[in-house]
């Protein structure tokens, strides 16, 4: 018993919000990359993220084509669409004010979301758990599935892979002088242009790897995007966007505290982040990890 | 103040004559317009376009892009739903309860977001509202996923009978000539001047001496208490009230209402109101899902037509030979 809650029933909702956490994290790690480089917050953020999920579960349906190869034809699918929307469309509104941007990729999502919706209709699909990942484990302490232990280590590992490319390598030092200074580091050589598609389809693809790892978890619909990525915004608004780490730690910190919610007082677990947001805004308005006011 | 206000003057204008034949004609035709078209969808394009006057008060002329104006519009539906069923107020004062309500709700959601600029303060009014949507999905008296129902539009002044739709049209109209007369007088005024100083270069307003903060502020809650009214009035034209009109996706209609007519200009959103609101009628019978055709124009708009409909005529050369003016 902790504070009168069952063990069981508070493991059980850390664990959801570890979950939640480890969308949280994914999504606006890709928010914080594409809006670095681009100035451009990605509206179409969840769009891409249930397009990640769909695509599996087409390829599953269709094609008899399991997760495994799904969880890279997926990304890689959504990452060249996002490029090519890159290449012809977004590229012509870097100079116009930033809300253009944001705009354009509502207008974007939305018209992604009303196609599958058109074609799928508005119920959800079910995912099968892979067969090497089905069934759960007992801990002594609680009962672990193993497909959701899986998502929240695979995700850990993807966060940190990303962050270690974009401190670490040379590609990764490219981007965060961009980031700068992008006519400087033109001057240098470098293919900036190129950079920018490839940061949009990186964080599109992102968002699609989230996507198929979300799909056996909830059920694959076309309005799972939009219900996530304004929650996302207000983790990003709580984050700050300034820091790479900052947007992975506020992610999974926010599923916590929301999973938590759900064990202490249920009705506000759906408003409990919007209400940090709240918070943070009053006692630090440039968020937890932001630089810029 | 007065100063920089006096070298701020708006030039003289020759042609006012054009402006006021087009004016004069376009009252006559909202007067006469329910002898051609079904009186409540005139309602609705009135009750949106006056939604979309209002948020383009704070987009066009302060430069703040709220993603959450959809809780002051569905939030004073609800408050004026229930004002008038629940407590059986005349609708004057019902519509009354909703300004106030939104013009509340608009301090609050306006005073935490203004503390970030730009994107992020799209974002945060974005959060906002959908907080604000999860409120009224759970609260008592919007009665969840129902709505508040038949919804009496009653007795105006205690003497004209609302039920009549005629009657009904014609306030809806007055309400609507009130409330962008109001947005004219706003922006024209010196108040207003400052709101398009701190749109055109924040920083320098700050160094003018100007309490930006204060300004933005002033302005979010005046949008809000506009787009109260517009909410209130629409709640009592179809008497109910639901969880349609807090939605997010409300939201990203105002704003394609008013990026379709004109960003910045005063009629613009009118426009942009009546192609929306007539698109969405007429699609209302097919399978076919508005969303795609709305998300579409909205890339369109974005790439190819910034300046919407009435923003494009004002930059043409017959707008500008009639003395229209718009910056951009």
């Amino acid at each position: 018993m902790i504070f009168g809650i069952p063990l069981q029933a508070f493991l059980g909702q850390l664990l959801i919000g570890l979950i939640n956490g480890s969308f949280y994290a994914l999504l606006s790690l890709g928010l914080a990359i594409i809006f670095g480089l681009l100035r451009v917050i990605n509206f179409a953020h969840g769009a891409q993220y249930m397009l990640g999920a769909f695509f599996a579960w087409l390829l599953l349906s269709y094609f008899g084509i399991g997760y495994w190869p799904a969880l890279v034809i997926a990304p890689l699918a959504v990452g060249l669409v996002g490029a090519i929307i890159e290449r012809t469309m977004l590229r012509r509104l870097y100079t116009l004010d930033p809300l253009y941007g944001l705009l354009f990729t509502f207008g974007l999502a939305l018209t992604i979301e009303g196609t599958f919706r058109y074609l799928y209709g508005a119920s959800g699909q079910p995912y099968a758990t892979p067969t090497a990942l089905a069934g759960g484990t007992n801990l002594g302490f609680m009962f672990l599935p193993v497909y959701r232990g899986w998502v929240i280590a695979f995700s850990l590992v993807v966060c940190i892979g990303t962050w270690l490319v974009i401190e670490k390598t040379k590609l990764g030092s490219y981007l965060r002088a961009a980031t700068e200074n992008p006519i400087l580091v033109q001057s240098f050589g470098i293919n900036v242009p190129f950079l920018l598609t490839l940061t949009y389809a990186l964080g599109a693809a992102l968002a699609a790897l989230a996507g198929v790892l979300a799909a056996p978890i909830y059920q694959v619909s076309p309005l799972m995007g939009s219900n996530i990525i304004i929650v996302v915004f207000a983790v990003v608004v709580v984050g700050g966007m300034g820091s790479i780490m900052g947007a992975i730690v506020t992610g999974y910190l926010l599923g916590v505290a929301e999973g938590l919610t759900k064990v202490f007082y249920p009705e506000a677990s759906n408003i409990v982040i919007f209400v940090i947001m709240a918070i943070v805004l009053l006692i630090r308005p440039a968020g937890l990890f932001g630089r810029d006011a | 103040m007065t100063l920089t206000l006096d070298i701020d003057k708006p030039r003289e204008k020759k042609p006012v004559v054009a402006q006021t034949i087009f004016l004069a004609a376009g009252l006559a035709l909202l007067m006469l317009a329910p002898l051609f078209f079904y009186p409540v969808f005139l309602m609705k394009l009135l009750c949106f376009a006056l939604f979309a006057c209002a948020f383009n008060l704070l987009l066009g002329y302060t430069g703040l892009l709220s993603f959450g104006h959809a809780a002051f519009f569905g939030g004073a539906a609800y408050f004026t739903a229930h004002a008038v069923k629940e407590w059986g107020l005349p609708p004057e004062l019902g519509i009354l309860v909703g300004v106030a309500g939104a013009a509340f709700l608009g301090a609050i959601i306006g005073y935490l977001a203004i503390r970030r600029q730009g994107i992020y303060f799209a974002m945060i009014t974005l959060a906002l509202a959908q907080m604000f949507y999860f409120f009224c999905l759970q609260a008592e008296f919007t009665k969840g996923e129902d709505g508040i129902q038949s919804v009496p539009r009653g007795h105006l002044f205690g003497f004209i009978d609302l039920s009549q739709s005629t009657n009904m049209y014609y306030f809806v109209l007055g309400v609507f000539i009130i409330g962008v007369a109001i947005i004219w007088r706003i922006i024209h005024s010196p108040f207003g001047m400052i709101l398009k100083s701190i749109r055109e270069n924040e920083t320098r307003a700050v160094s003018l001496g100007y309490s930006v903060r204060n300004y933005k502020l002033a302005a979010f809650v005046m949008s809000a208490a506009l787009t109260g009214l517009a909410g209130g009035v629409k709640a009592l034209v179809f008497q109910f009230a639901t969880l349609t009109d807090v939605g997010w996706q409300m939201s990203g209609e105002v704003i394609l209402m008013t990026l379709l007519g004109g960003i910045g200009t005063l009629i613009g959103p009118l426009f942009g109101a009546g192609l929306v609101v007539t698109l969405q009628n007429y699609l209302a019978t097919s399978e076919f899902p508005v969303t795609i055709i709305t998300g579409l124009v909205f890339m369109v708009c974005v790439l190819l037509f910034r300046r919407g409909i009435v923003g494009e005529f004002y930059n043409s050369r017959l707008g500008r030979k009639l003395g229209f003016e718009h910056r951009h």
